[in-house]
């Protein structure tokens, strides 16, 4: 190994580990605030997978295995489905159609709205991260 | 004006795309061309859709691609195609853009608030979203409540694709 590479290593690490906290919280922040500004759970839960993807490809696929593992990177790409589709069960369970908000528990219609579309944006994002590191272990491929 | 300069820099960045033999320099100039369609977006005031653009296209497209081409050869090969087949692939090229643009005379302008697209729910939406809702976002109002069922569709729709990429991908289970 010359020199040279070993220092490019260092800065894409140095980089890398400032670089994906701040990546992750916009992601959040962008899934949070998608019902007052441009974003929402598409949008966050892409960010969200490009965080993990730089570490990957910065640290290699072993460490990123070791940060997400197989089975949690499966689940987490089933789980947002699966949240989405239980808050319609749950509108039915309280009396309403699949999916009508305003048949739940809640003070008004608008706050029982604005609840469960965060839970559902979240459940998106959920599933939209997973599915994009999923992808990224199984099509990329280390350099030697 | 400027719309004029991205519609040209989108052309010449779709058919240097398909040009290029470098397959590395094709994926780049993609990942250029969903940066202008997030500029162009953002002109038409839909800031949501330019902010979906410029994260799918512009950023994890363009990483999918590359390590999908990082399992593949990086030049193209050379092709030839004869002559006659070329004369024959424009002329039905340009038969079809013809027949398209004809039918897109019939459209109505641009903007027209009497047009079918803007008279049917979409007042609907735009009036009552805050107060049936209850959130300041029409586009989230329209895609997680009015249309919840659809994005729905969707997300198991990116699932399935996960799901169906593990299972050609995947050595062992």
């Amino acid at each position: 190994m010359s020199e040279r590479s070993a220092y490019e290593h260092v800065i894409k690490r140095a980089m890398t580990k400032l670089l994906v906290p701040f990546i992750q919280l916009f992601a959040f922040y962008v899934i949070a605030h998608g019902d007052i500004g441009p974003g929402g759970g598409f949008q966050g839960g892409v960010i969200l997978g490009a965080g993990f993807i730089l570490y990957v490809i910065t640290f290699g696929m072993n460490e990123g295995r070791k940060r997400i593992s197989r089975i949690t990177s499966d689940l987490l790409s089933a789980a947002g489905v699966l949240v989405y589709a239980t808050v319609g069960f749950v509108c039915m369970a309280a009396g309403g159609h699949y999916l009508e908000y305003a048949a739940l528990p809640f003070s008004s219609p608008q706050l029982a709205g604005h609840l469960a579309i965060f839970v559902i944006e979240l459940g998106v994002g959920i599933t939209v991260a997973g599915v994009m590191i999923t992808l990224y272990f199984l099509i990329g491929r280390e350099l030697k | 004006m400027i719309d004029f300069a991205l519609l040209f820099f989108l052309v010449v960045c779709a058919v240097a795309a398909i040009q290029m033999r470098d397959l590395l320099s094709s994926i780049m100039l993609l990942g250029i061309y969903s940066f202008i369609m997030a500029v162009v977006w953002t002109r038409l005031n839909a800031v949501d859709v330019a902010f979906t653009e410029a994260s799918v296209g512009a950023g994890i497209t363009t990483i999918l691609l590359i390590a999908a081409l990082s399992r593949t050869r990086r030049m193209e090969t050379k092709q030839c195609v004869p002559p006659a087949n070329l004369l024959i692939y424009g002329t039905v090229i340009l038969l079809t853009s013809a027949v398209l643009l004809y039918g897109t005379l019939d459209m109505p302008t641009y903007g027209d608030p009497g047009a079918p697209a803007h008279s049917h729910v979409a007042p609907r939406y735009l009036e009552k979203s805050f107060e049936e809702v209850g959130v300041p976002n029409v586009v989230t109002a329209v895609l997680a409540s009015y249309r919840g069922y659809d994005t729905l569709g969707e997300t198991t729709v990116i699932f399935g694709a996960g799901i169906c990429v593990i299972l050609l991908l995947r050595r062992k289970i």
